[in-house]
Formats: structure tokens, sequence, C-alpha cells
């Protein structure tokens, strides 16, 4: 079936497609794209979506031993509002064509990948500020990029988001900062925070340019503007600042501003850990798959009542 | 009684209830049977919490010794905690949080309708915007009580099973006592008798529609949560959520 007829729209499709993007305009759901594209934004999406709600349950787990009432309000909203941004990039990814049973259905046949960061566990009240300030604030960098991305509903998902992330980044830290001036105690679960997140956030922003594959069609599509490494510098030298003003100590001995660069250096991140932890070997993993398949099978009941409910008054 | 004694413990009652059901929705937090429950229910978390800061910071400002909503919500044990045994009672599913909700909910929206008339202009301006709060919870829980009891087999099994278990706690709702009685007569809090034929009535109609019989009068009937008779689930509760600021009492969080 590969006349030469379908190949030149196929041509012409493409062309249309790139001029598009060149131009700076968005990709909306109902114009041509490449099979390659739309797969890739599906795979992001999807994957997106996964950690805002695989991202509940670390988090989660400290809600109901929150220390104060203002405390366990702010921190409730927090994750309100990743659930809501999931549900947001979910509805996004389906305009590419598979809808959100299928995707969640990825993720708890294991399939489907979210965020590594979450397969860290939380083990004291100030992991809930590093989590805001770090893994939040790493979620901004990569996500203000993405907000300049060239799929539409991907895009505006982001310049939305971003606005709530800025503010979960803002409790996280105003957390840590109350935690390091306040007792040696909590002082010391501040920096126990900082020592267990700090490496595993650089690895949010995946492996180094050298060993990460596809990103060239990725930036030609704008799907992806800026590299790894590009985005994990920007956090560095946004956060480290950040770290001195409040005294928490980063755990890297290799860490120091370099004038002429007007960058951090750092030590060597151990990319065996993160490519271990994203193959399912990660402290967390089984224990977060295994709350995700729960929640599912005991509410499946609920799903289908409601499914049925729905269908006896559709026939009333 | 003095009416800032009976004020305090009226106000202390209305946040502990409060907090304790949001207490409970926060353990669903991540575990709902669907991303939009989850969603809801965290809202629901938010707006109890937020009723329990407001009423507590008024019993704090009434009793004057400089204590703050969190001395009060961290710093009793389960015999000062003054809410209604029913909230306290665990998830165990989305049927039993449901139906608490639901019982519950249509108590405290017609408490909370009463009180924006109060004399008291803080305790009414707290109820006007818990009443816009209630109004809702009322309506996503009927919505859910009807869907399940009227869903499928198993659904409708569970919503009643949930009914007849927490059916226990419905009468407790309306206990009263001379903090009531003080507050009544200087028209700032409202007299839960002349709530329960409403009460009884919004009930009715939703279990109607969920095709759900009413339990009949008769059963055990629990007494006194609001003067710190509890069950045994709330110091498990307590132990949990004040477990931080007990550990270390002079963090400030």
């Amino acid at each position: 079936m590969n006349t030469p007829q379908i190949q030149e729209d196929e041509q012409t499709h493409i062309d249309a497609f790139n001029a598009r993007i060149s131009s700076g305009k968005t990709i909306e759901p109902k114009d041509w794209m490449p099979q390659k594209y739309r797969k890739q934004l599906l795979r992001m999406m999807s994957q997106h979506a996964h950690s805002e709600v695989v991202g509940m349950l670390p988090e989660g787990n400290w809600l109901t031993r929150a220390p104060s009432l203002m405390r366990k309000a702010v921190l409730l909203a927090k994750i309100q509002d990743e659930a809501g941004h999931g549900l947001y990039i979910y509805s996004g990814a389906e305009t590419l064509g598979t809808d959100r049973a299928e995707m969640i259905d990825q993720l708890l046949t294991g399939k489907a990948k979210y965020a590594s960061i979450f397969n860290y566990p939380t083990l004291n009240w100030a992991d809930m500020g590093a989590v805001g300030w770090l893994v939040d604030g790493a979620a901004i960098v990569n996500q203000t990029a993405l907000a300049k991305c060239s799929y539409g509903p991907y895009s505006r998902a982001m310049i939305r988001i971003c606005k709530e992330e800025n503010f979960h980044s803002k409790q996280g830290y105003q957390i840590m900062a109350h935690m390091m001036r306040g007792t040696k105690e909590q002082r010391e679960m501040a920096q126990d925070a900082v020592n267990r997140f700090w490496w595993p956030v650089l690895m949010m922003f995946g492996p180094s340019d050298a060993d990460s594959p596809n990103s060239d069609d990725l930036m030609k599509w704008k799907v992806k503007l800026y590299s790894n490494d590009d985005l994990r510098q920007r956090f560095i030298d946004r956060t480290v600042p950040q770290a001195e003003a409040i005294g928490v100590k980063i755990p890297d001995d290799k860490l120091k501003w370099n004038p002429t660069t007007r960058h951090y250096e750092f030590g060597e991140i151990n990319f065996d850990e993160l490519k271990s932890v994203i193959t399912g070997n990660g402290p967390c993993n089984k224990l977060r798959m295994k709350q995700r398949n729960d929640a599912h099978k005991n509410g499946a009941w609920v799903r289908e009542a409601a499914v049925a409910y729905a269908e006896k008054k559709s026939k009333a | 009684m003095e009416t800032n004694i009976a004020l305090y413990k009226y106000c202390v009652r209305i946040a502990d209830t409060s907090l304790i059901l949001a207490q409970r929705m926060c353990e669903w937090c991540g575990h709902g049977p669907v991303l939009e429950e989850d969603i809801a229910m965290s809202n629901m978390g938010l707006d109890l919490i937020g009723q329990a800061r407001g009423f507590y910071s008024y019993a704090a400002k009434l009793e004057g010794k400089g204590r703050t909503e969190d001395d009060i919500a961290y710093f009793r044990n389960e015999r000062e905690f003054l809410n209604r045994c029913l909230v306290e009672q665990p998830n165990t599913d989305f049927a039993y949080t449901m139906m608490r909700s639901f019982l519950h909910g249509c108590l405290s929206y017609l408490q909370f309708r009463t009180l924006v008339k109060s004399k008291d202009d803080t305790i009414a301006g707290l109820s006007e915007k818990a009443l816009k709060e209630m109004t809702y919870h009322v309506r996503h829980a009927s919505e859910w009580i009807i869907r399940l009891g009227d869903g499928t087999d198993v659904s409708h099994q569970k919503i009643k099973s949930a009914l007849e278990n927490l059916w226990q706690f419905t009468d407790e709702l309306f206990e009263m006592d001379e903090v009531d009685q003080t507050l009544i007569k200087s028209g700032i809090a409202c007299d839960l008798s002349l709530l329960r034929a409403e009460w009884d009535q919004m009930v009715n109609e939703v279990l109607a529609k969920a095709k759900l019989v009413r339990p009949t009068a008769g059963g055990y009937q629990s007494k006194g949560g609001f003067n710190g008779a509890h069950t045994e689930h709330l110091g498990h509760l307590l132990s949990e959520m004040q477990y931080l600021p007990r550990a270390y009492p002079d963090a400030i969080w």
C-alpha cells in the first residue's frame, strides 16, 4: 500500500508539522502528528500523571501525624493538588487517544513508570519539608521547561501546574526553615532528610546527556527543550544558596561554586542506583505498587456500583 | 453554669467532632476508590480541619490562658476529647465512610443552619462558612449512599452493613446537657431536639432512595462522647495524631 501518492501525502503532513513547530505554534489534539511524537508524548504525560498519583503516598504517610493543624491543612491541600494534577494530566493524555483506565492498568501491571523519587521512604516529619522543597523544586525546573513544549494540552497543563508547584516548594522550604531554627532534634531531622533526598532528587532529571537516548528527535519536536544535565545544573544552582540560607548542609563534599562558569560543580551521581530504582529495585517500589494496587482493588466494587447505578438510571 | 465556660465547651465539642472526622478523611488520602474521590475526600477533610481551627481558636480566646488551637488539639487525652463517637469510628470501607459522613453531616448541616442566627457573632460567622461546606458534604455522601444502595448486590450489602453498624451512634448526635441549656437560654446555641424531625426526614428520604431499611429503635445506643466517654478507636487515632508534638513538646513546627 506504500504508493507514491501516500508517501507524498505523508511528506506533506511531516513538512506542515515541522513548520508548525518551527514557527512556535502548538500542536493540538486534532492536528496530524507523527506516530513517534504521539507515542513519546503519551509516554511522558502518562508517566507524569502516574507520578502525581504515586507521589501522594509518601506524603500521605505523614498526613495523619502532621504536628500542627496548620501543617496538616497545608499538607492535605498540597496532596489534593497532586491528585488534581494527576487528573488533569490524565485528561490531557487522553487527547492522544488512550483512556485513563488503560493508562492506570499500565501503571498497576508495572508496564508504565513513574518518577523514581517516590520509591524512597519518608521517615521523619522533615521529609515533608525536603519533598516539598527539593522534589517539587526539581519538578518545577522540569515543568517550567515543559510549559514551553510543543503539545498544546501538555504545555497548558504545565503552566497551571507550575503555579501550584511553586506553592508546594515554598511550603516545603518553610518547613525546613522552621526545623533548622528549631530544637537540636528538629535540626537533626532536617539534615537527615536532606542527606537522604539530595542525591535521589538529582537523579530525577534522568541519566546524563551522554547516556540519554532519543533526545535528538525530542529536542527537534520541542517535546524536550533542555537536556537532562542542563536542567539538573539549573536546579543545583538555584537550590544550593537556599540551603545555605537556612544552614542545612548539602551532602556533597565536591560541591563548590565555580566563578568562571558561574555554576556549582558537584560530585558524581550514582546512576547505577537510578537504573536500579527505575527497574523496580528501589527501597519502596514494591510497597508503592502494592498500595496503588490495593487501592484499585479495594475500590473496584465502588466503581462497579457507580456504573451499575448509572446504567439503571439511563434505562429508567 | 457560666456562659463563657459553657461556650468554651460548646466550641470544643464542635471542633473535636470536625477534627476527628477530618483525621479519618486524611487516612483515605492516596487510597480512594477513584481519583475523583481522593480529591473529594481531601476537600472535605480540609473543610473539617478549617472548622476545627475556627472553633478551637475561638475556644482558646474565650479561655484566655494563652493557649493555641494546637495546644487544645494536641495536648488532651481521650477522656478530654468531646467529639461525638460516630466520627471516631474507623473508615472500614468506602460505604462506612460515606454513611458516617452522611449521618453526621445531616445533623451538622442542620446545626450550622441554626447557628448562623446565633447571638454570638463569632459562632454565627464560623457557622455561615461551615454551613456552605456541610451542604456539599451531605449532597456528596447522599449521592454515594443512593448509588451504593441501588448499585450492585455487593455495594448494597456493604452500605447496608455500614448503616446497621453505625446506627448505634445516632442517638448520641442529639445528646445535650447543661452546656447546651445555658447557651440555648441566651440564644447562642441551638436546641438539637428541635432538629430531630428534620434529620429523620433527611435520612429517611435518602435511605428510601438507596433501597435501605432504617434500623428499628431498641438496639444499643452509645452515650456521652460529648463528655469524654468514647469507643476503643479514639485512643489509637489520637496516639497517631498527637505523636510529634507530644514527643517533642519544645519544638515549634
